[in-house]
């Protein structure tokens, strides 16, 4: 019976704001057949619900608001998801830091065995997802009557607006006690984000320093209209902050352009980005891995083709 | 306190793996195994946390068939004080299951703390954690960079979407680590000898009262649509050219 029953969704937002990628996994769920509930969670979050009512095939929004979901810890995010798991045939989140942190909870609590990732949704209760970095795309069935899947978002085409749902305020499911919110860092960035950008460039260890960030990758991305990333190396390094990983173990990106600077196309970075539209790779090394999936290679010293290319785009785009 | 930390016999991250022609899944025969990179992490700081007086003993655990000893061989190695074998007769243990097997261990342990992998580098589920704490009723933080503990808390900074958040947890707590939590030390020759001589207690699965069962059904694995190789450019203007031929632009 669970196949009647509509599909909760997890809304990715910052309270003041929806997160495209909720748009993706939107289509995502739509997919499974049955209405989709959109579930805002936070505190002071009316204005990522209304942005989340407008878009086309939701049927409802739940507005879970106050200062217990404040930050959108796991526990208390948990409990509520739990508390509303009866009334709904599925459970799904974008595969983001948040929505990988929430869901195994509730999946534990309620019971299910999650299917994480899911790139395909061929049935409401068959699924195929990646492992080993995306070498191997695995078909599962879920047999438990609940699903609860995570949404590789980067696969699916953003949901349109247009609609209007109703939003619908929930209780509190109670407070957890066992942690608190500290602080956060969240870089504030004009350029856009790297799960939602058309254009990404990337840079990895071969551009040395994070002032070489700035002066070599970033003015390329902005003569671009791009977002940037990096490669883990050049992360661990300090050249660039955590959230620009691009890879099986960071970010999962299917932009229209992706440039790789630098980068050598280790299967956990292609892991990550394979499935761009287009791939340019400029490399010193005609036999790095990267070329093997770019579309377009340039072999040289990345420091002088950089900027000769940033001068390029910078006529071309007039 | 006690340190618990869960290991994973995965193949190693180095390796090209190859999918089955028959689509059963992945080749497994004759394949270099390793422990999951993010648990040596999770076993690197779990042992930080031993020297620098925070925790009494490392304890690590593994859940797998034939050949997991190894696994956990690895972390005694590396300094862990002893072992514990959850035997199972197939490897793939779905990670609900894992996580009820070790609520299990963690029961008749008593551990302070649990850290964890945030994912294995073959299923890549980002599950298990979570899932543990979750049956707990303990605390988590998930992908962590930084750990700082206390008295009766722990400060953990987290590796999120935008940037850092940090969590203080009451202990007992799990966490899960991200990559730049720590380098993992390598095991040196006279710690992999005096590893061969450290306890590693075997369990069998079937006895932890756990139902071992798979709910996800296994239907294909399949090779992703492959890239071929494109072209070279000789300038960024001829690059130019072409992206905007392709319409990128
Ligand atoms: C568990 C695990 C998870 C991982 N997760 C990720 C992940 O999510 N994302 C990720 O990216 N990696 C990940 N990695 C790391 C991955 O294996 C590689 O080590 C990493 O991607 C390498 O980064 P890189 O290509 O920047 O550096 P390198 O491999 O060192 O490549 C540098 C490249 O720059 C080129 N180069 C040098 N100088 C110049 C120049 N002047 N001009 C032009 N080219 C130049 C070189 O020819 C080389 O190809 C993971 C690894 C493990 C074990």
């Amino acid at each position: 019976m669970a196949d009647h029953l509509p599909t909760l969704l997890f809304a990715e937002h910052d309270d003041a704001s929806l997160n495209p990628v909720t748009a993706r996994a939107l289509t995502a769920a739509l997919a499974l057949g049955a209405p989709v509930h959109v579930l805002v969670v936070g505190e002071n979050a009316r204005p990522a619900a209304e942005a989340a009512a407008k878009l086309a095939g939701v049927a409802q929004v739940l507005l879970a608001d106050g200062p217990a979901y404040a930050h959108r810890r796991a526990e208390p995010v948990a409990a509520l998801g739990v508390a509303l798991a009866g009334q709904y045939g599925a459970i799904a989140a974008p595969s983001t830091a948040f929505g990988k942190s929430v869901l195994p909870r509730i999946a534990a609590l309620i019971d299910v065995m999650q299917v994480s990732d899911v790139v395909a949704v061929i049935a409401p209760d068959t699924f195929e997802r990646p492992t080993y970095a995306g070498n191997a795309i695995q078909r599962v069935r879920a047999t438990d009557a609940t699903k609860v899947l995570t949404i590789r978002t980067a696969g699916f085409a953003p949901a349109t607006e247009g609609g209007s749902a109703p939003i619908q305020p929930v209780d509190e499911a109670g407070a957890f006690a066992g942690s608190r919110f500290v602080g956060e860092e969240i870089a504030t960035s004009a350029r856009p984000e790297l799960t939602a950008a058309r254009i990404i460039v990337s840079g990895g260890r071969a551009i040395g320093s994070a002032e070489n960030f700035h002066s070599v990758v970033e003015p390329l991305a902005d003569a671009l209209g791009a977002a940037v990333g990096a490669s883990r190396a050049a992360v661990d390094a300090g050249y660039a902050p955590n959230d620009w990983q691009v890879g099986q173990t960071g970010k999962v990106v299917a932009p229209d352009l992706y440039v790789a600077l630098g980068i050598s196309g280790a299967i956990q970075h292609l892991a990550g980005m394979k499935d761009s539209k287009v791939i340019v790779a400029v490399n010193k090394d005609e036999e790095a891995p990267i070329f093997q999936v770019a579309d377009f290679g340039l072999v040289g010293d990345l420091f002088q083709i950089v900027p000769e290319l940033t001068a390029e785009i910078a006529k071309a785009k007039g | 306190m006690k340190i618990l930390v869960p290991v994973k016999r995965v193949v190693d991250a180095n390796v090209k793996i190859r999918v089955r022609p028959d689509g059963s899944g992945v080749e497994l025969a004759n394949v270099k195994m390793a422990m999951n990179p993010f648990d040596e992490i999770a076993v690197e700081e779990a042992l930080r946390l031993k020297e620098a007086g925070k925790a009494s003993e490392v304890v690590a655990v593994s859940i797998g068939p034939v050949k997991t000893d190894e696994t956990i061989r690895t972390a005694l190695a590396m300094g862990a004080d002893r072992g514990i074998w959850v035997k199972t007769d197939e490897a793939g243990i779905e990670p609900l299951t894992v996580a009820k097997l070790l609520k299990k261990i963690v029961e008749a342990e008593g551990p302070g703390l649990v850290i964890l992998g945030k994912q294995a580098i073959d299923d890549d589920c980002n599950q298990t954690g979570q899932m543990l704490a979750a049956l707990l009723g303990w605390p988590q933080a998930t992908f962590a960079s930084k750990v700082e503990i206390g008295e009766k808390t722990i400060a953990v900074t987290r590796e999120i979407d935008g940037g850092l958040q940090t969590l203080d947890l009451d202990l007992p707590a799990v966490l899960t680590t991200d990559l730049r939590l720590n380098e993992p030390r390598y095991a040196s020759l006279p710690n992999i000898m005096k590893a061969k001589k450290k306890p590693i207690e075997e369990k069998p699965a079937a006895e932890l009262g756990v139902d071992l069962a798979p709910r996800l059904q296994l239907l294909s694995t399949t090779e992703p649509a492959g890239r071929t190789a494109g072209i070279k450019v000789g300038s960024p203007a001829e690059l130019v050219d072409h992206l905007k031929k392709a319409g990128v632009l």
